[in-house]
């Protein structure tokens, strides 16, 4: 077949010059949730970082969870270098020793001169874990398609008052929490209860009374879009994202954040990463003082250092989740609780989605 | 039941009519899904509905933003880049091993012919998550992981099903006594493949190395548990896209990859008249 | 090759060989030949897939994070008869082994195991590590009792024993929604925890009736394929070829526009006031997506194996029959459907296997209730990193499709396999 010749040449030019450009510059691997959320990180620390030293930062999308990261660590590939993990996740790596221990006392002290350990938010600084942010889970709700005005954590759970269909994160988490909430147990009782057979079930049977109202979420951009295609009128979502399609995009949503559950999102180091001191590097970096208040700019999560409050944008306050307003009735995500009974009530909420 | 027969009654009329009418239905439930996309993704808009304007032909309401968005969008251009790279170089391979196998295979003398054919035919029938669960931890433990290599080296193995395959029933209406004419001749065994067997098989050839190209070019469980950053593929990005938000860039690329698959299938079409002419069975 | 036959009347080759004997070797060397040819791309199968499927499947039986992590507690514990509490010997070698600092990574690896087995030993074990370092002498006992009471019940310590094995069945156990109890014996998971067994039937509930919805949507249309000229036919082949070479994520996406909510159909719904804007049917993300998606993605696989074998039957028989007397009905069922079974087989069994270990769809337009065993295995990989678990899964759906295989390839014969 003569005429196939000069193609297959083509092709195996091609083959190569691919192979040729994919090994190129020194870089490193950052990994965050995508969307709004790695598009603030991008802004805030990856390109002044990339402007001020020269190196590279490929920016990859993940859904959470440490699979990948143990994989890697076992295989003894590490091909991440800095991944933003949520607290359970930073503390249960950190315990199986799939990430690195970091040298805390190198961080640079507050623009106001504290000290970084004074600095940071108690609990922000872990062994393998470096805290970047506080962002929290809260519940929006489409005004044009409302009736009435849900203002607690019980109108989520109150279908009658407040019909349509719900979006919920597909994981235990929160959702458990919340359902002892609006079925009246005490904020600061939740974990106390959850710790008892008797609490799991009284959670899964108030969950129980919205099964069918839900549609079940699992990447944190999603919420706003079943929110915006009309899924779902009412849905759990991360207040950054939600401040993003408010602010931002002028969706007509509007949160509630009664009952929300506060988090930290955490930078850590996989175990044996090729690139351990640029990207250390990055991370003390991205976590200083200016860095901190700058992400607050693009997206609502609030910073982890006491110096960066001040710094933050005046108009950018009253949307942080640790907002007075916002702030009165909240939930800290008990990472301790969720490192022991993740699994087995991850695995009886997946028997409750499947039954 | 091509045409009525005249001595048809009412009833069996009626039958007639009805029938044409089902496998028009299903007709379209085969093909609509895939042309009510082609439209939508020149929306002005960000939505996926038609609007009105759009159903009046309105020039205003049709735009080319979404495809200049995969033009802008360095993501796009790279994951297509990686594709081609994937596609072609897991195509090349597999073709050179499946042809070579499917040569062996049709031989009278094959030892174990079952057997090894089961093997041979495997990647396609164990489900992709299991393949991909397993390729996951094997290929981390070497370091393939996450590299270009590893990822061809699978697609090659899923692919490589299809070019048995079709070769194998190319083969299998090859008249071997052209072998035994070409070497009676005085043509040396290269000789004879290069100017015998390879022009007869190859429309077979070609066809499984486009199953192939097509399998990897579609393949994303692999992917999703084998590729890092670097090796991001289209397919991988689409379910990125659709996981995430579904704005009309993806439906954008998927008028772009249904083109392809025109293209592909063309040829494909092409191939099997004139391997049909060369085997004397004339098509009409 | 010349033959001669000598005196004895044995045939020779020219060279003298007996012919037998030649001709034997003659057939070696066209085996070997052939084998060889075969040769790259079998040892290219068996190397990049075969042997990493075997490696992953060995991960469902094997379980050595506890035996790693605590050998000589271990080996205390064996020596154990299983009531009251174990020998202060077990608790001293757990008490060295937890404060070895260079034992952290395997102490994290075992307490993940175990806290599979029970809730609570993730930090039962992280509390213990970092108190009972600083115990320097015995008894021990008393010091881990007094750091948590857990370690004064005989259940605990019979949980680590029974996880203790280099080799298990508890993850194929579980797999099947049985566990063991701290006794050892196996026993069923209390009902809120069962959901395997559930997602195996529905997976096959589904593959069924996504093979049976193939077989009554392709049946007339590759019946008119097959009878209509062929420059029609060839035409309308392209109406199913075209889907069958699309994307899957092309289709998967098509099927999301048209479906959801505010979609095509939707509107069409409500244009035509079927439905009113309020009560849109939910169409996706639920079983009726998974269903509709994944027939669409299949049938193709169906209708070209009934085409190729209703291609071979000749249209003599039903006009035999019909001037026999047989109504149209009559000599279609009796007489045309039972020379299709051969095609019937081929296309159910093939969708079948291809829709039983399905995952990116029901993955994309399932919801909850559209789950497959397979977006089951795809979390205990990526989520809740409990891998013996997700291979134990893998290996039985592996083995329901190994035996379709084998019956496949009985009654049909995969070199019969043909695309396009």
């Amino acid at each position: 077949m003569k005429t196939f010749k000069p193609l297959s040449v083509a092709l195996v030019g091609l083959f190569a010059v691919g192979f040729a450009s994919s090994a190129s510059a020194e870089a490193i691997t950052v990994v965050s949730w995508g969307g709004a959320y790695t598009k603030s990180q991008i802004n805030a620390y990856h390109k002044p970082w990339e402007a001020k030293t020269g190196n590279k930062v490929n920016s990859e999308d993940y859904n959470g969870g440490l699979a990948e990261v143990r994989a890697q660590v076992e295989a003894g590939n590490v091909t991440w270098d800095a991944v933003d993990v949520e607290l359970s996740d930073a503390i249960r790596g950190c315990d199986e020793g799939i990430l690195e221990p970091l040298p805390l006392d190198e961080l640079p002290a507050g623009a106001d001169g504290s000290k970084a350990a004074d600095d940071f938010i108690g609990g922000t600084l872990t062994e393998c874990a470096v805290g970047e942010i506080v962002w929290s889970t809260v519940f929006a709700f489409d005004k044009t398609k409302m009736k009435k005005t849900p203002t607690s954590i019980k109108d989520l759970f109150d279908t009658k008052n407040f019909p349509g269909k719900r979006g919920l994160r597909k994981t235990p988490r929160v959702n458990l929490e919340w359902a002892l909430m609006a079925d009246g147990v005490a904020t600061a009782d939740v974990y106390k209860v959850l710790s008892t057979p008797e609490g799991v079930n009284r959670a899964f049977a108030k969950l129980d009374t919205i099964k069918g109202e839900v549609i079940w979420w699992e990447a944190g951009a999603q919420p706003p879009q079943m929110l915006a295609d009309g899924e779902v009128v009412i849905s759990s979502a991360y207040n950054g994202r939600l401040f993003n399609a408010i602010m931002v995009e002028k969706k007509p949503f509007d949160i509630v954040w009664d009952g929300q559950v506060w988090d930290i999102d955490l930078w850590v180091v996989p175990k044996g990463s090729k690139n351990f001191k640029t990207t250390w590097d990055f991370i003390k970096f991205s976590t200083d003082t200016q860095r901190l208040a700058d992400q607050a700019k693009f997206i609502s999560y609030g910073p982890v250092r006491k110096s960066s409050f001040p710094k933050v944008q005046k108009k950018m306050q009253p949307h942080m989740p640790t907002a007075p307003v916002n702030f009165k009735n909240p939930l800290q995500n008990d990472y301790e609780f969720w490192a022991d009974n993740g699994d087995e009530l991850t695995e009886r909420f997946n028997a409750w989605l499947a039954g | 039941m091509s045409n009525l027969p005249p001595y048809a009654g009412p009833a069996e009329r009626t039958w007639y009519y009805t029938y044409r009418l089902i496998c028009a239905a299903i007709f379209v439930f085969l093909i609509a899904p895939i042309i009510v996309m082609v439209p939508l993704s020149f929306n002005a808009e960000p939505y996926f509905t038609f609007r009105p304007e759009m159903l009046a032909l309105n020039p205003d309401a049709f735009s080319m933003r979404w495809y200049q968005d995969i033009i802008d969008n360095r993501q796009w251009l790279f994951s297509m880049k990686n594709s081609f790279i994937i596609g072609i170089a897991a195509t090349l391979l597999a073709t050179t091993l499946g042809t070579l196998a499917a040569l062996g295979l049709s031989r009278p003398d094959m030892p174990y012919k079952g057997v090894i054919m089961g093997i041979l035919i495997s990647p396609m029938i164990v489900p992709l998550i299991i393949t991909a669960a397993g390729l996951f931890f094997f290929y981390s433990r070497f370091g393939l992981s996450q590299t270009f290599v590893g990822i061809i080296m699978a697609h090659t193995a899923l692919g490589t099903p299809f070019v048995v395959i079709t070769v194998t029933a190319t083969l299998s209406g090859f008249d071997t006594s052209l072998i035994r004419a070409s070497a009676g001749l005085g043509a040396s065994q290269t000789r004879t493949f290069f100017k015998v067997i390879m022009p007869l098989i190859s429309p077979g050839v070609i066809s499984g190395g486009l199953f192939a190209f097509v399998t990897s070019f579609d393949e994303v469980v692999v992917v999703l548990f084998l590729s890092g950053f670097e090796q991001r593929t289209i397919p991988r990005q689409m379910w990125a896209g659709i996981r995430e938000q579904i704005s009309p860039t993806i439906l954008a690329v998927a008028t772009i990859l249904v083109c392809i698959s025109i293209a592909l299938l063309t040829v494909v079409e092409l191939l099997r008249r004139r391997s049909e002419r060369l085997r004397g069975i004339s098509p009409g | 090759m010349a033959v001669v036959s000598d005196g004895a009347g044995m045939l020779r080759t020219a060279d003298g060989v007996p012919l037998k004997q030649a001709l034997a070797r003659a057939t070696r060397v066209n085996k070997i030949k052939a084998f060889l040819l075969v040769a790259p791309l079998l040892v290219f199968i068996l190397i990049t897939f075969i042997v990493p499927i075997l490696d992953m499947m060995t991960r469902s039986v094997s379980s050595p994070e506890v035996v790693d992590a605590l050998p000589k507690t271990i080996a205390e514990l064996v020596k154990w008869d299983g009531t009251d509490l174990p020998p202060e010997a077990a608790f001293a070698a757990m008490a060295a082994e937890m404060s070895d600092k260079k034992n952290k990574f395997y102490l994290g690896k075992a307490a993940a195991r175990l806290n599979f087995q029970k809730s609570g030993f993730r930090s039962l074990f992280n509390k213990s590590q970092r108190k009972i370092k600083r115990v320097k002498q015995g008894p021990f006992k008393d010091a881990f009792a007094k750091i948590d009471k857990r370690w004064a019940q005989s259940a605990t310590w019979n949980i680590i024993r029974n996880a203790s094995g280099r080799y298990t069945d508890v993850h194929y156990l579980n797999a099947i929604d049985m566990n063991r109890d701290p006794a050892g014996e196996i026993a069923a998971q209390p009902k809120i925890k069962r959901i395997y067994v559930t997602l195996f039937e529905r997976t096959i509930y589904v593959s069924f009736g996504v093979t049976i919805l193939c077989l009554i949507l392709a049946y007339p249309i590759s019946y008119l394929l097959a009878t209509l000229p062929l420059k029609t036919s060839n035409l309308l082949m392209i109406l199913v070829l075209l889907p069958f070479w699309t994307s899957l994520l092309v289709r998967t996406t098509a099927w999301i526009v048209l479906l959801q909510a505010n979609g095509v159909l939707n509107d069409l719904f409500v244009f035509f006031g079927i439905v009113n804007d309020e009560n849109r049917i939910r169409m996706i993300y639920n079983m009726t997506g998974s269903l509709i998606a994944m027939t669409h993605i299949l049938m193709p696989f169906m209708v070209l194996p009934l085409y190729s074998v209703m291609k071979t039957i000749s249209p003599t028989y039903m006009r035999a029959a019909r001037s026999l007397g047989a109504n149209p009905f009559t000599a279609f069922v009796r007489v045309y459907m039972p020379q299709t079974v051969p095609g019937i087989g081929a296309g159910s069994i093939l969708v079948f296997i291809l829709a039983i270990g399905y995952y990116i769809t029901p993955a994309l337009v399932g919801g909850q209730s559209g789950q497959l065993i397979s977006n089951l295995i795809e979390y205990h990989m990526k989520k809740s990193l409990n891998w013996g678990l997700a291979a134990a899964l893998g290996g039985l759906l592996l083995i329901g499709i190994l035996v379709l295989y084998w019956l496949y390839n009985r009654i049909v014969g995969i070199d019969k396999m043909k695309f396009g």
